[in-house]
């Protein structure tokens, strides 16, 4: 099993570090929502570091949308997504580890990027840990529900929309886990260790269904 | 799509299905390949493995090259190598050629380390059929398989699907082109009316 894996993880990494610098477009993405928030909401600093956990996970959200359409599309589009529906490969470990390689490609950078842009919130260092935690630990979750939205907008021209609708509304319990565990770290008498743990279950439960429903998704979609 | 289409194979054996354009040609092989699902109907491959689904013993050589031009040449078919399972049925002798050996051989051994985003349209193609030499499996569906290939290629590609017939593989081909093909059945497919929908099977 592992030749292929790693075969398939290689390969995706090497073509979203090649293909357009998705990486870096992203955390560019992830800097341009974080910087506009304190000009909306003006140069009150104890406002920003209050809210500031909320919009670094909300930037982080609108981020992880912005690469997904070309999940499985731009496999679809070659003829690639036919082939490996015939490899004789369980489709949901593929779909996993592509997800997996997408994250490493464009989740891990956004959490990289994280504490230094949580210095434009004014976060004391605690909160940035607290949030940079949380984003490594709730980013994948995104992205494997994302995967869900993605293989249902597959065979779609302009598909990309139509995911970020598809995939927020249900992205919102791992922001709302995602935000309250950094507040937790910052505000005493609530313990960080609760909405933590509920935020790995999350990502745990996604890491479950969003390859099972993508793959049925994409096994529907080559009829 | 079809009515009453029924044709059986026998390992060394190849299959060409000629028919108008729109007739329905690639959606047959598409069906082969389990691409299309079968509203009746079964597709069988005798000599399988059991608990494998016949389309992993099927290698689908489409319009679409599924090339990255991101990648490398070798890249590209290193992937396929290691991602495709090899699958053999009693009676297949077919072996993995080495992807360098594979390259050479179709004559694109010189470009594997550039971007496969510098290959011609014909050169694309050939790296689309080395993926076929690279992972030994009994079944080729061909769609239109001279497309984009020059007459030097067109000979070496029939030169591969003889050699392929001969370790006692299958193809279906869908082409308008002649092909020289050892043990050659043929399927002409048309349009059938509400009264005789009988597609036609000849034996040539």
């Amino acid at each position: 099993m592992s030749t292929w894996a790693l075969a398939l993880f290689q390969r995706d990494l090497r073509l979203s570090v090649r293909v357009g610098g998705s990486a870096l477009v992203g955390v560019l993405f992830f800097l341009a929502v974080v910087t506009v928030i304190p000009f909306g909401v003006g140069p009150d600093l104890n406002l920003l570091s209050r809210i500031g956990p909320a919009i670094l996970w909300i930037g982080a959200l609108l981020a992880t949308l912005l690469g997904l359409d070309r999940l499985f599309q731009a496999d679809r589009d070659d003829g690639t997504l036919d082939l490996m529906l015939m490899a004789g490969r369980p489709l949901e470990l593929v779909v996993l580890i592509k997800c997996l390689a997408h994250w490493v490609a464009t989740g891990l950078p956004l959490v990289v990027a994280a504490p230094l842009l949580a210095i434009f919130l004014n976060l004391e260092p605690a909160a940035m840990g607290a949030v940079t935690l949380t984003l490594l630990v709730g980013t994948p979750a995104l992205t494997l529900i994302g995967a869900i939205g993605a293989a249902l907008t597959v065979s779609l021209r302009r598909g990309g929309l139509l995911l970020a609708v598809l995939v927020v509304p249900l992205a919102i319990p791992v922001l709302i886990f995602g935000v309250s565990a950094a507040d937790a770290a910052i505000h005493d008498p609530v313990p960080f260790l609760t909405p933590f743990l509920i935020l790995c279950a999350l990502s745990l439960i996604a890491a479950v269904i969003g390859p099972i429903a993508s793959a049925a998704a994409l096994r529907f979609e080559s009829d | 799509m079809f009515e009453d289409l029924s044709f059986s194979l026998e390992g060394g054996s190849a299959l060409v299905v000629t028919g108008a354009n729109g007739i329905g040609k690639s959606s047959l092989l598409r069906t082969l390949a389990g691409l299309v699902s079968l509203a009746h109907g079964s597709i069988r491959l005798e000599g399988g493995a059991p608990d494998t689904p016949s389309e992993e013993h099927i290698h689908y050589f489409g319009h679409q090259d599924a090339v990255k031009p991101a990648l490398s040449v070798l890249e590209n078919l290193q992937f396929w190598q290691s991602f495709a399972a090899a699958a053999h049925v009693s009676g297949f002798s077919g072996s993995s050629v080495d992807p360098m050996d594979a390259l050479n051989l179709l004559g694109i051994g010189h470009t594997a380390r550039l971007p496969a985003a510098f290959l011609s349209a014909g050169q694309k193609r050939r790296l689309s059929l080395c993926r076929l030499l690279v992972t030994p499996r009994p079944v080729w569906l061909m769609d239109e398989p001279t497309s984009a290939l020059d007459r030097v290629s067109e000979t070496q590609l029939l030169g591969l699907m003889n050699a392929h017939l001969a370790a006692g593989g299958l193809i279906v081909t869908a082409t308008h082109s002649d092909l020289a093909l050892e043990k050659t059945l043929i399927l002409h497919l048309r349009a059938g009316d509400a009264a005789a929908p009988s597609p036609e099977e000849a034996l040539q």
